[in-house]
């Protein structure tokens, strides 16, 4: 076990990889020379490969085309590869979206299942840096929403390292979703190999009265509001989905079963994001058990704004958190 | 080509001509489910290609694929079962006519989506040299797809990594009903598709699509540089689709001067026409590959009509891999 950041827990997951399995190689903007833009890859480029262009095999410094990074991986892993490709931030995904959406989620069903796309697409989300409505954005609804894609999204450093080594070693396209705002904290993460289960979401803290379920850096905004609503007598459970698809309806539905109350929260904006699919399937499975109307706590259906002025209004926080459980604890 | 290899590349032309113009007669008879995009007049280019090619190499086709399937070595049963529908099929009907592949016979995959096969090709070849394999990946697409951004990114990557891709433009003059004199830049003035390739530093060559002994040339020089780890080539085949964009298109487009023009050059017949005047085979081996082959597409249509439909159990596997 090792206290390391978020970064560092993506490294050595990539590290360990790239010297278990000879087909898996790192490819995106800046991935190489530069070990990524939040310096999650630094050191890979030199332990690999340490050259440039068309000389480099493992470690692929590309241009700046998602279109190619993403679309050369169906390829390169249809006929055998594991690529990791990096879109540096997520809302960059829009310019390659035919590649996730029609190329690695479809190409196994169209071919009848003879061939697999093993790839992970690895990138960056959220908000809270002052990005703007072009590097904020936290898309996961938008490759959730693709069948044959899983998406994962990591809240803390060992899920990272276990989910990343899942990722790489899962036989289907797998979006890994990384909050900028979560690279530089420190975690416990188990050291050599560790393996986090895609499809298990984590129960964080046991609760009675109310189900909050959260994902990515959301997870540490819904902890500190069930801290605050312990103090006043409030017993929350906080669940990290970790995986957003496939989603782990059984441990979602156990825990609104126990305490009757849901409050979804998430970074992404509100119409159609993820949180409606969890509310749906609530709604459909244990609608019996609820005591109060399901509560969403997100960004509202509008573009990041630049001033910290309005983008403290615009994310959701522990105290948005707080107040809506209130609401439904009435 | 030697005299063998083009009474080869003449009857793969054949079975090509005759599995397409079988399938539009089934279509027009409501038997074939989807929608059907013929390669009629442009065999040549997918035979020219792939006649330079091991069963090894990989190809990416497009929406109007069965040409370069069955030059690859498609088996036009499966491939047929495919249009049907039917659990005998290439992809157990779950992906029919645009999206026919098989991995073992060098089919990365035909494609629904114009331009999408550039960057998937391309991983492909970045695969044959990242595990230094003797191997080649060829992408088919047409002029439309040269003016998407796949065109751009996967030309700029291969060539930037040197990568063992050939790319082959197959310029029917038409995206569906455009002109590409009207929305290709350059082409009004003359220029061509694979003139783009100065951009890139690699070789642009222009060959005439409706001419299989010069397309397999190209082909064979674009291959071999791929094969000696120089990088890609992009090869524009000037050619003509005899026929709508789909079974169905009005093709009210294309005049009928222009019509006329290019069905004298039907590519078929010209190399039926070589054959006989190299004295390679007599009328009535022509004769007899056609009767061959009609027989084997009736067999194909038989097969195929005779053969179940996928269980409903299917639907829902071969989402994701274990």
């Amino acid at each position: 076990m090792s206290k390391i950041t978020f970064g560092r827990a993506i490294h050595d997951a990539l590290q360990f990889e790239m010297n278990r399995c000879p087909e898996v190689y790192l490819a995106g903007e800046d991935v190489g020379f530069r070990g990524g833009d939040f310096g999650e890859d630094m050191g890979l480029w030199a332990e690999f490969d340490g050259k440039h262009g068309a000389e480099s095999r493992r470690v692929v410094d590309t241009a700046i085309s998602e279109t190619a990074i993403i679309g050369h991986a169906v390829g390169a892993a249809a006929c055998g590869l594991r690529p990791v490709v990096e879109i540096m931030h997520m809302d960059f995904m829009g310019v390659a979206m035919d590649e996730i959406l029609n190329q690695a989620g479809k190409m196994r069903y169209m071919n009848g299942g003879k061939l697999q796309v093993p790839m992970v697409i690895k990138t960056t989300a959220g908000g809270g840096v002052g990005a703007a409505a072009q590097h904020s954005q936290t898309l996961e609804a938008f490759v959730a929403h693709t069948p044959g894609v899983k998406v994962v999204m990591p809240s803390n450093p060992a899920d990272a390292k276990g989910l990343l080594i899942s990722a790489i070693r899962d036989n289907n396209p797998v979006v890994f979703i990384s909050h900028k705002l979560l690279m530089a904290g420190k975690g416990e993460v188990p050291d050599g190999e560790y393996v986090v289960p895609i499809g298990k979401a984590n129960v964080c803290r046991e609760g009675k009265d109310v189900t909050i379920i959260s994902w990515s850096k959301m997870v540490k905004d819904a902890m500190q509001a069930a801290e605050e609503l312990e103090d006043e007598g409030i017993d929350a459970e906080v669940i990290d989905l970790r995986t957003i698809k496939p989603l782990d309806e059984m441990t979602v539905l156990d825990s609104v079963r126990k305490t009757g109350r849901l409050v979804i929260v998430h970074e992404a904006t509100r119409v159609c994001g993820f949180g409606a699919e969890v509310a749906a399937v609530v709604a459909e499975k244990a609608f019996d058990a609820l005591k109060a109307p399901i509560q969403r706590v997100t960004a509202p259906d509008c573009p990041s704004p630049f001033t910290p002025a309005l983008e403290v209004e615009y994310l959701p926080n522990a105290a948005k958190v707080v107040a809506a459980v209130k609401k439904i604890m009435k | 080509m030697e005299n063998v290899q083009l009474l080869e590349a003449y009857k793969r032309m054949v079975l090509i001509r005759k599995f397409e113009l079988k399938a539009k007669k089934l279509f027009e008879a409501n038997k074939l489910p989807g929608f059907l995009h013929l390669y009629v007049g442009e065999e040549a280019v997918a035979v020219g290609v792939c006649s330079a090619l091991r069963v090894t190499d990989q190809i990416t086709s497009t929406h109007r694929g069965h040409g370069h399937l069955i030059a690859k070595g498609g088996d036009v049963k499966k491939m047929m079962a495919e249009l049907f529908g039917k659990a005998t099929g290439y992809c157990k009907g779950q992906g029919g006519s645009i999206h026919i592949s098989d991995y073992n016979t060098g089919i990365l995959g035909a494609n629904g989506i114009v331009g999408a096969g550039l960057p998937i090709a391309t991983g492909a070849a970045f695969a044959f040299k990242y595990k230094n394999e003797d191997k080649v990946a060829v992408c088919f697409f047409g002029d439309g797809a040269s003016n998407r951004g796949t065109f751009h990114e996967s030309l700029n990557m291969a060539a930037a990594f040197k990568l063992p891709v050939v790319f082959v433009c197959e310029n029917n003059l038409y995206g569906i009903s455009v002109d590409a004199r009207y929305v290709a830049a350059g082409v009004v003035n003359g220029k061509n598709i694979a003139d783009r390739a100065v951009g890139y530093d690699i070789p642009g060559v222009v060959v005439d699509g409706n001419d299989v002994n010069a397309v397999y040339e190209a082909a064979c020089v674009a291959v071999a540089r791929a094969r000696a780890g120089e990088g890609p080539t992009l090869i524009e085949c000037k050619t003509w689709r005899q026929l709508g964009h789909y079974v169905g298109d009005p093709d009210n487009y294309r005049t009928d001067e222009e019509k006329a023009a290019w069905l004298q050059r039907d590519p078929i017949k010209a190399v039926g026409t070589q054959l006989l005047e190299k004295g390679v085979c007599s009328q009535e081996d022509l004769d007899k590959i056609a009767a061959d082959t009609d027989a084997l597409i009736e067999d194909a249509v038989a097969e195929a009509e005779a053969a179940p439909y996928p269980d409903a159990s299917a639907l829902l596997t071969d989402i994701y891999a274990e």
